[in-house]
């Protein structure tokens, strides 16, 4: 029989499941999240923007299909601790290598099962995002209270960037673009590669002068943990790049960092966007598409930045979801574009970037 | 866009009797569908031959036509009432069809007429095989390769492109005979040659065989905006090879990794996008269990069975958007029902697992073949939501009513381990149970799935509770294994019985919330399921409502089976309705998600939950009601009344005891003798001697059944001892605990009747008389209403023998009672104190309110205060002639002759100013091609013998030429008729009785024997032929004498009534 465990919230709430994963270490706290997604638990588990959070699967059977590692978002697992209702322990897929309990045991990340997960749901609804604390034993559970309080966040893009500059990507290709890694899920790579680009992956804290002195054709502000407001250094830098007229494509914290270079304001969400199935309304052309997220800030539509215009809303709660720069050769979006996560839709995004490049290009000539 | 302004009258085709493969899914989704169109202030045009539908009710549309749905007749309703549009996707296949063929025809066209939901490129890039592939290969989506042949090299050559295996189907060879599975080239000789030589034009198709593949199920909507969502994805337990109606699913899918599922949902989406759907469309695909290698199986560009589904599974109402995006909406305008505050443009996500498993009919037909493959056989389904797949699988299985409550068969108990180990092999209904007790029996997950190609997820699951099972054996069953098992779905029952220890403290079940979001948003859905866990969300909900008016628990009739249709849906909808009009609150629990009832806004509170006593009680608990009713979910509901009595919960209208009283055979013996009432005389019995001696002294024929039965399961009339033994074998082979009826069989004029007692006074809208005599199941014979020569005194006593009954009985609420009329005498056949199977169509032409008069005489109301008056109804300005439709094509093996136990899945009404026009609709609308030429086929038993003369004469003076069986043939001449003699089966190989049947000279059979049902013998097998060529096969003399009488009529399709409903009670 696996251990009992108390996962203890800020407000007092405690829910008491079962230990899987890693032991828990004494000091595990995180702001506790949950996501709605049914599949994509293995995106889930390494997407760095989840950095110190402390996550909760809204559906109850998670890990069916293995460890996948090829899945993965990035070469790790940032999370504080993983909350699911049920972890499968024979999981079925041709592809599998195991069970996901031996992943967060390597990662040394802990997991807790057999818990109401949909009143926790429901009290992370109602109360927005809070902190929660993970102890062992029922005693420790109202200094946990405390403790859970008093938490405060920081230094997750410090945490969950690269920690040494990388190139992927063709020689040949057509255009070289840097990504500004703030914690970036690796489909982004990806996307970029395939439509022709070779890509210089970087430190979240690299000087925007270092960056443009490798002479890019665009700049990928990667999407990350938290928010730009936590990280004034990097948006100083932001600033520069965008200044410099290089293309730049924003999503998830890069398009906070970008929007809060050019001086817009950014709000907390009472309930991040966190799951599959976000709609989103395009106002181009008028055209819904569903959207992976995966955030709890948003830009704030009464204090929008200088020159940018709104692209995207969200269907739901009509929050900012994607600005164009009208006098950068900008973009930038709050949503996950392309492909992996559900978005066949909003993959053109890119493309809209690489023509960016194209036109930026032509008119060096 | 919003609404289409040009939009005023928009037609809606229903999708016509339940058959298997179309069943109630379209009465929910036809529903939605008027309901949303009403919702924008359009007038609304129906046309259904379904009467038993809720769609086809008086206030769903503004003119509503129980008429055949033929070309014909859609035709010349759309040219009486002018519609401006037609709706062709919410009716299920058969409005599908309809509409395209007349869009093809160019009528829609002439008469002004647009078609919405599906346009016909849409629908021919959907359906037609070969534009469906090139539409695919277009936008790269892989098909299923195969190819048509018509010799052996170049079917070699395609299979060797292709790879191996591959599946060989013969064209024009009925139920895939010569076809069959090739691995290698020396098989495919063999099969390929024999395949080529049976087809009659040398042809077969090679087809890549996928059969093992996983397949995966997408519920795709999009609007004319290019907006696309998928609503759901659902997983087949059975893989490939098993019809999806007949398989398990599961919700949504779960052995698919990200990558995989989203490979899947973006070509689902291409799909719609490519064919242009505006509405929902069904996607399914194959997807190869070891690579990422997929194929487009089919897709449905129409609300389904497969939407109906994942509409209740996630709470979102496909069938409701759909039709407003028919009419013009985009997916952004439309408000999520759910929530209320957010868009239908969304993805609906479930923090629940979701399993569906069907209802076969084989225990109505026992010498079906139970082979599951690509035809579907299953009747209808069951839906149970648990936060496991255990949880869920156990609640579907217990909520199927197939006698079990885990997933141990008693019967394979006895089996030996390599009985079980082979019957692993049989791809049949059992095989859940068999593959259950073959891992208790150490078969290992590995060679369980090498063979059956289930994934080994599922087969892990089942493990899983095998090992917890085990565990309860051997454990002393503290508080927390039994919440261990509580968790995974075990009745407090099978845990005891399972762990031979007393459960410790009861464990009550809570309610979540069914809400589309899995809790992301506030939502107000008052839908729930039960768990074992930590939070009571209806709890939560009831008190937020903080409602005083009192609750009524209404429960709802299950699985549609045979006998148990779409009748007891519509009973238990209206019920709720005049409960919430009366001021109550109400609560519906019900299982079956093809269904109205469990449309979350029909009741005030829906629970999706198994009807047996432990689920029922957990809602009680909640619910706190001041009563339930039980009255109008068939024997589902019925079957509870007993346990809810000695519960002590009060239950609305008659009462158990009178229900037991009209059951139980001595104490209902008792009443008729008190009330001087006849009845045929009858004995009860438990074994087959007792049986055997019944049969004696009441001298053959004798009726014999299990009491406590709807539809006529294992009903027979019995004319010799072997009979007597064959019956009784089937009959004891299932669990009774209630004895087996045997009554002296009167073969007389059937007579019923439906009516509804406040305790003092009846009211009856109608008698009805069927057509054929005693014998044959009521729901399967053809009934006429009102009835048409009752003599007048024979008409009053039935109304006095009827209000003496249901006043005896303490009825309050609905009764239906059976007559027989032999000798002029009125005997009592059965009184059923509940809603009854005939309800909706006699509430309908008769203008009665049945359902809502009975539930305000449940609260204690009475008729004479309600305007309809007591007594008999004033008789209808129409005749109605209820007609059965019956699945036989779909259903290997089963003898088609009809008897005492009920084989017909659905039925239309024909309503004329005559009996005969009525009747003749009422044959065009089951599908009778009404040929008036050609040739009949007679062969009957001896005993019909003597009256076989003269309905044979008809047909000789319509001109058909006779064939008959020597023995039929030699009465035939006697009489005087030409007749050509045809041998029988085994008398010549080259021409006989089968061959004729065969080659297509013959345009009805009219075939009965002595015996019927096995499926070796010869009558039996020439019926089934009869079906396999679409051959109307009358197996009752009477129904064979009213098609003779239908013919000579002088009605066609021309020149028929068309009966507009609302019109038709003014």
């Amino acid at each position: 029989m696996d251990r009992e465990m108390y996962l203890v919230l800020e407000n007092g709430e405690v829910f008491k499941g079962k230990s899987f994963g890693a032991e828990a270490g004494g000091a595990d706290m995180g702001e506790v999240v949950f996501t709605t997604g049914m599949a994509g638990y293995l995106e889930t588990l390494t997407d760095p923007s989840y950095c110190g959070q402390i996550v909760v699967q809204t559906f109850p059977l998670i890990g069916n299909y293995g460890l996948i590692p090829s899945d993965f978002e990035s070469r790790k697992c940032y999370l504080k601790a993983y909350i699911v209702r049920e972890w499968c322990q024979e999981p079925s897929n041709f592809r599998s290598e195991g069970a996901i309990d031996t992943f967060l045991k390597e990662q040394g990340v802990i997991g807790l099962y057999g818990l109401d997960t949909r009143r926790l749901t429901r009290v992370l609804r109602e109360n927005g995002t809070m902190n929660g604390c993970i102890v062992a034993e029922e005693k420790e559970i109202p200094g946990a209270i405390e403790r859970a309080k008093a938490y405060h966040v920081e230094g997750l893009v410090r945490e969950a960037t690269c920690p040494r500059n990388y190139v992927e990507g063709s020689d040949d290709a057509k255009y070289r673009v840097t990504i500004l890694d703030l914690g970036m899920t690796d489909c982004f790579k990806r996307y970029l590669i395939e439509r022709g680009a070779q890509v210089h992956v970087v430190n979240a804290y690299t000087k925007a002068e270092e960056i443009l002195a490798q002479h890019p054709d665009g700049i990928l502000l990667s999407n990350g943990p938290g928010s730009s407001e936590a990280e004034p250094e990097i948006v100083a830098e932001v600033k520069k790049l965008a200044e410099s007229g290089v293309p730049i494509m924003g999503i998830d914290l890069g398009h906070l960092m970008l929007a809060s270079a050019m001086g817009g304001g950014i709000i907390k969400l009472k309930h991040g966007h966190r799951g599959a199935n976000q709609p989103v309304r395009y106002l181009p052309t008028d055209r819904v598409y569903i959207s992976s997220q995966n955030h709890g800030y948003a830009v704030s539509m009464d204090a929008l930045p200088q020159g940018a215009e709104v692209t995207f809303v969200n269907l739901n709660d009509g929050s900012c979801e994607g600005l164009l720069y009208k006098k950068l050769p900008a973009l930038s979006v709050q949503f996950r574009p392309g492909n992996d996560e559900g978005m066949v839709d909003t993959g053109f995004l890119f493309d809209q970037f690489m023509k960016m490049m194209e036109v930026d290009a032509n008119a060096a000539e | 866009m919003p609404l289409n302004k040009d939009l005023k009258k928009v037609m809606v085709i229903g999708s016509g009797p339940i058959v298997i493969g179309q069943a109630a899914e379209f009465d929910y989704a036809g529903t939605q569908a008027c309901r949303a169109l009403q919702e924008e202030g359009l007038e609304v045009v129906l046309i259904n031959s379904n009467p038993a539908t809720i769609m086809t009710d008086e206030a769903m549309a503004d003119h509503i036509y129980i008429e055949p749905l033929t070309l014909e007749t859609v035709k010349r309703i759309i040219e009486k009432e002018k519609p401006d549009s037609i709706l062709s996707t919410l009716g299920g296949q058969t409005g599908l069809t309809l509409s395209m063929q007349l869009a093809k025809e160019g009528f829609l066209e002439s008469h002004g007429v647009r078609l919405l939901g599906a346009r016909p490129d849409t629908i021919d890039k959907a359906e037609a095989r070969q534009m469906f592939k090139d539409t695919m290969l277009s936008i790269g989506e892989p098909c299923i390769p195969s190819k048509v042949v018509n010799d052996l090299e170049s079917a070699l050559a395609f299979a060797d492109e292709i790879g191996y295996p591959v599946i060989i189907r013969p064209a024009f060879t009925l139920g895939g005979t010569g076809g069959g599975i090739a691995n290698d080239v020396e098989e495919m000789k063999e099969i390929a040659s024999n395949g080529l030589r049976m087809s009659p034009i040398t042809q077969i198709l090679v087809e890549k065989c996928i059969s093992g593949w996983k397949e995966i199920e997408f519920e795709v909507i999009r609007d004319a905006k290019g907006n696309s969502i998928t609503v759901c994805s659902m997983e087949n337990v059975d893989p490939v090879g098993v019809h999806t109606g007949d398989s398990i699913v599961l919700a949504p899918a779960v052995t698919l990794a990200n990558k995989e599922y989203q490979m899947l949902r973006t070509a689902a989406i291409n799909i719609v996008q490519s064919l242009g759907v505006e509405g929902g469309c069904n996607v399914q695909f194959a997807l190869h269990p070891e690579s990422m290698e997929y194929a487009v199986i089919e897709v449905n560009p129409r609300v389904s069975r497969s939407s109906a589904l994942a509409s209740k599974a996630t709470g979102y109402p496909i069938a409701k958007v759909a039709t407003k995006i028919a009419i013009g909406y985009t997916l952004d305008e439309i408000k999520n029902a759910v929530t209320g505050t957010t868009y239908a443009c969304f993805e609906p996500t479930i923090d629940y697992a979701v399993v569906k498993l069907p209802k076969w009919p084989f225990d109505k037909f026992v010498y079906a073949k139970r082979t599951l493959g690509t035809q579907m056989k299953a009747t209808g389904e069951v839906m149970a939501i648990g936060t496991s797949f255990e949880q869920a699988l156990m609640k579907a299985v217990r909520g199927a009513e197939i006698s079990l409550d885990t997933l141990n068969m008693p019967r394979l108990k006895d089996k030996t381990d390599e009985e079980i180990f082979e019957r692993v092999h049989e791809c049949n209904d059992e095989r859940l149970f068999v593959i259950f007790e073959a891992l208790k029996r150490g078969m290992s997950v590995e060679k369980i799935h090498e063979i059956t190609m289930i994934d080994e997820w599922f087969l892990n699951k089942l493990l899983h509770l095998v090992r917890f099972e085990e565990q309860m054996q051997k454990e002393t069953l503290t508080q927390e294994l039994y919440h261990e098992a509580k968790v995974l779905g075990y009745p407090d029952k099978a845990i005891e019985r399972i762990s031979g220890q007393k459960i410790p403290q009861h464990e009550h079940a809570v309610f979540k919330m069914v809400d589309t979001c899995a809790a992301e948003f506030a939502a107000q859905t008052p839908y729930f399921y039960s768990t074992y866990d930590e939070e009571n969300e209806a709890e939560e909900f009831i008190e937020a409502k903080n409602d005083t008016k009192p609750t009524i628990i209404v429960f709802g009739s299950g699985p549609i089976r045979i006998g148990q249709g779409i009748e007891f849906d519509y009973a238990s909808v209206h019920c709720v309705w005049s409960l919430k009009k009366a001021g109550y609150q109400v609560a519906i629990v019900n299982n079956n998600p093809e269904t109205v009832s469990t449309d979350f806004d029909t009741a005030d509170r829906l629970y999706f939950e198994p009807l047996t006593p432990e689920d029922v009680m957990n809602i009680i608990r909640v619910e706190k009601p001041y009563g339930v009713v039980v009255a109008f979910g068939g024997q589902t509901a019925i079957k509870l009344t007993k346990f809810l009595d000695e519960a002590g919960v009060r239950i609305l209208g008659t009462q158990a005891d009178s229900i037991d009283m009209a059951e139980d055979r001595e104490r209902f013996d008792e009443l008729l003798e008190d009330l001087k009432i006849k009845r045929p005389q009858g004995h009860t019995v438990f074994t087959l001697e007792e049986a055997l001696g019944a049969a004696h002294d009441l001298g053959y024929p004798v009726l014999m059944r299990p009491s406590y039965v709807l539809g006529g399961q294992n009903m027979i009339i019995a004319h010799s001892d072997d009979d007597i033994r064959e019956y009784m074998e089937i009959i004891l082979s299932h669990n009774i605990e209630n004895p087996v009826l045997i009554d002296k069989y009167f073969m007389g004029i059937e007579i019923e009747v439906d009516a509804i007692c406040d305790g003092e006074d009846i009211l009856i809208p109608g008698i009805m008389e069927h057509i054929e005599r005693a014998g044959i199941h009521s729901g399967d014979s053809i009934a006429v209403y009102p009835a048409w020569n009752l003599s007048e005194s024979l008409s009053q006593k039935i109304i006095n023998h009827s209000k003496k009954l249901a006043v005896a009985l303490k009825t309050k609420g609905l009764v239906n009672i059976q007559y027989v009329i032999y000798d002029n005498e009125v005997y009592v056949i059965e009184v059923n104190p509940r809603s009854s199977r005939t309800i909706p169509y006699i509430s309908k032409v008769a203008g009665v309110p049945m359902v809502d008069l009975a539930t305000r005489c449940m609260l204690g109301e009475k008729l004479k205060d309600m305007g309809y008056g007591t007594g008999l109804y004033r008789r209808p300005q129409y005749m109605c002639v209820k007609v059965p439709v019956f699945s036989f094509e779909k259903l290997i093996d089963v003898d088609v002759q009809l008897g005492p136990e009920m084989k017909s899945t659905g039925e239309v009404l024909g309503i004329g100013r005559t009996l005969d026009e009525a009747l003749y609709k009422g044959l065009v609308a089951a599908g009778y091609k009404m040929k008036k030429d050609g040739g009949i086929f007679i062969t009957v038993r001896d005993r019909d013998k003597n009256e076989i003369a003269e309905i044979a004469e008809k047909y000789a003076e319509m001109g058909f030429k006779i064939y008959a069986t020597s023995g039929t043939a030699e009465i035939l001449r006697e009489a005087g008729m030409t007749v050509i003699e045809v041998p029988k089966i085994h008398e010549n190989p080259e021409y006989n009785s089968m061959t004729l049947v065969e080659s297509g000279d013959i345009n009805y059979i009219i075939s009965s024997s002595a015996k019927g049902r096995l499926p070796q013998k010869d009558s039996v097998k020439i019926r089934r032929k009869a079906v396999e060529h679409s051959i109307p096969c009358l197996t009752s003399l009477d129904t064979a004498n009213a098609l003779a009488d239908s013919l000579m009529s002088k009605y066609s399709q021309e020149n028929t009534e068309l009966v507009e409903l609302n019109d038709m009670k003014h």
